[in-house]
């Protein structure tokens, strides 16, 4: 198992970001391009954004030239970010987290929901970096989809699955991640989205015997391995084969299984 | 010949000084027990109060080279609950030799006794007194760390409540750190923990407010290291009791200069923010390399070797 990825930052004190665009995804779900980058960033990183007032909430980048965030609002301070205008502030510290790291050639993403955020930035890298990308991507219905339409002019293979069937397969993504698999001949599967998910597809790549890099959600607070808030629960780590007291910050959010 | 980091405090055999500080992941069994086998020599809980608390609202931390800020509000399950966590991580570390010391606090004087009262049913080897958290004052009114009498006076009330060895945590922002201490000890305070944080606050330009939620914090890290060593230094004077001296320590050497101003054991908080519990261990062989090239043999023959002599 591995850990540790050097590019971990203390994620230093608040910097300023202008809104430069807004991306509108779906009803609930919009990209923020800002007005700059993060010094450095990997793919599956992620940054603790901050809205004086509001509040502070970790989120996934997008992309980072130039920066971009895909926030879902769910609570007050997702919807105060979908409802940012170009011109408006976000604060931002980061990026925290170990990141995605990029193995064989052939790659196979998953996101459930907006779990899809950052995937779009490791999809980018990946077919830079001259590899091959498929891309599964699941939602309860046709509306709660996002990025299918910018992983498809990346140049990533796409598949699609909803709970009720409105677009592409009807079904869980697990479902299509399985036929995929064994058509695709992946070498490495990365995944992002709730955590049923993520648990039932480090169950299926265990039985192929397939490496898989799957990030985590938890409640953060320090976003510095600190206070222990996020901490991934023993269970969890049992069936993931991870090392207890896993810390979400720090270990992760990229778990690497396999 | 390689030197010893072994070390005694009270009668309670460690294989290292460095400890766990209190609130850096002493939350669950889990991650404290990862914190001893990562090479912490003891592992302190997070402190625990009567009741449940949330904690203030994010932002809570802040972390950059120089130091880190925080404002986590005192996060705890309450003194009863965290009695089978306290047990259940016992029982871990004892099967790695490394003992667990018990953080706790309160809003009183006759609550720091009950809440002891409560905790020692956990029978942790030591309970560590915090009467110097910065970031609940509005809720609590000044720390009892912040004058003789009161830091006398909740040392006295723990003292009656349990057998167990307890050490006193203490605040540096006071005019005499050193007679702070000598009135816990003459209360039957075993041990000085020193410091806690440093009040400290950040402010954001563009935003024209405090960045933390709960407007003030405490400062740790980097930053504070020559706070700490002066505490320490100040209290080895005035005190025979062994110190866990904290504040800012990152490496072999910061920890060598803490056991020179007087401590018996190094609390290492901050440091853990970019490498985790590794930490430990990088700190330990820093430790001992810097010993053994010293050609001191043993943690005794360095501690308080910085001190003015007597
Ligand atoms: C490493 C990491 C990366 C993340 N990346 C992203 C990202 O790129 N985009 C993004 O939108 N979010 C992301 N999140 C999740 C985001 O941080 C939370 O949704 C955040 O809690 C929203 O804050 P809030 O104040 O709006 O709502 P909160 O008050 O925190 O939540 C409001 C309510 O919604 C519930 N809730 C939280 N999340 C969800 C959800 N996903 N679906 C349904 N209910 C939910 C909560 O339990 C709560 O009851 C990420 C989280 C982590 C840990
Ligand atoms: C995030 C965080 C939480 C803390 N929580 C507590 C706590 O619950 N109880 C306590 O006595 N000290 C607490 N402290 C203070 C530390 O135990 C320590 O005294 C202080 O941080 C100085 O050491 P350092 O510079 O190595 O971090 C906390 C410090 C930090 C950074
Ligand atoms: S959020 Fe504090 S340890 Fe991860």
């Amino acid at each position: 198992m591995k850990t540790t990825v050097n590019h971990r930052s203390l994620g230093g004190i608040m910097r300023p970001y202008r809104v430069a665009n807004v991306l509108r995804e779906n009803e609930t779900t919009h990209t923020l391009l800002l007005n700059d980058r993060l010094p450095e960033a990997q793919p599956g990183q992620f940054v603790m954004a901050w809205l004086p007032e509001i509040g502070e909430k970790p989120f996934s980048i997008h992309a980072n030239i130039p920066l971009a965030l895909t926030i879902c609002d769910v609570g007050p301070v997702s919807h105060a970010m979908v409802n940012l205008q170009a011109r408006d502030r976000v604060w931002l510290r980061g990026p925290l987290g170990n990141g995605f790291d990029l193995r064989g050639s052939k790659y196979l993403l998953v996101g459930g929901g907006y779990g899809a955020a950052p995937l779009s930035f490791l999809a980018q890298e990946a077919l830079q970096q001259g590899g091959e990308v498929m891309a599964c991507l699941g939602a309860k219905t046709k509306a709660d989809l996002i990025l299918v339409d910018r992983l498809t002019s990346l140049g990533c293979y796409l598949r699609v699955a909803t709970e009720d069937g409105s677009e592409g397969s009807q079904g869980l993504v697990t479902e299509v991640v399985e036929e995929t698999i064994d058509a695709f001949q992946p070498d490495c599967l990365y995944a992002c989205g709730p955590t049923g998910m993520l648990l039932a597809l480090a169950d299926l790549c265990q039985r192929r015997g397939l490496p898989a890099q799957l990030s985590f959600e938890a409640l953060m607070r320090c976003g510095v391995g600190l206070c222990g808030s996020c901490e991934l629960p023993e269970e969890l780590c049992q069936r993931l084969g991870l090392p207890g007291g896993w810390l979400v910050c720090h270990d992760g959010p990229v778990a690497m299984i396999g | 010949m390689e030197a010893s980091l072994a070390v005694d405090l009270l009668g309670i055999q460690m294989k290292n000084p460095l400890v766990v500080a209190s609130g850096i992941l002493g939350t669950s069994a889990s991650v404290m027990q990862r914190c001893a086998r990562e090479g912490a020599g003891a592992v302190t809980s997070k402190s625990a109060g009567p009741e449940p608390r949330t904690g203030h609202a994010n932002p809570v931390t802040l972390a950059w080279n120089g130091g880190v800020i925080n404002a986590i509000g005192l996060t705890n399950p309450g003194c009863r609950e965290e009695v089978p966590l306290l047990r259940e991580t016992r029982g871990r570390l004892r099967a790695l030799g490394v003992p667990l010391f018990a953080s706790l606090f309160a809003p009183s004087v006759e609550a720091f006794g009950e809440v002891a009262r409560v905790i020692a049913e956990a029978e942790p080897d030591l309970i560590e007194v915090n009467i110097s958290c910065p970031n609940v004052g509005s809720e609590f009114g000044t720390p009892f760390s912040a004058t003789a009498k009161s830091a006398a006076e909740v040392t006295a009330a723990v003292r009656k409540a349990v057998k167990l060895p307890i050490s006193i945590k203490l605040a540096p922002n006071v005019p005499e750190i050193g007679r702070i201490a000598q009135a816990v000890v003459s209360e039957g305070a075993d041990a000085i923990t020193a410091i806690n944080t440093v009040p400290a606050m950040l402010i954001d330009a563009y935003a024209g407010k405090p960045v933390l939620k709960n407007a003030t914090g405490g400062l740790s890290g980097a930053a504070i290291k020559p706070v700490a060593l002066k505490a320490v230094w100040e209290i080895a004077q005035m005190v025979s009791v062994p110190i866990i001296g904290t504040g800012g320590i990152s490496c072999g050497l910061d920890a060598a200069e803490m056991i020179m101003a007087g401590a018996t054991l190094v609390g290492v908080g901050s440091a853990v923010a970019l490498e985790g519990p590794a930490v430990f261990s990088r700190i330990k062989s820093e430790l001992e390399a810097f010993m053994t090239q010293e050609s001191y043999p043993d943690l005794a023959s360095m501690r308080g070797k910085a001190l003015p002599p007597k």
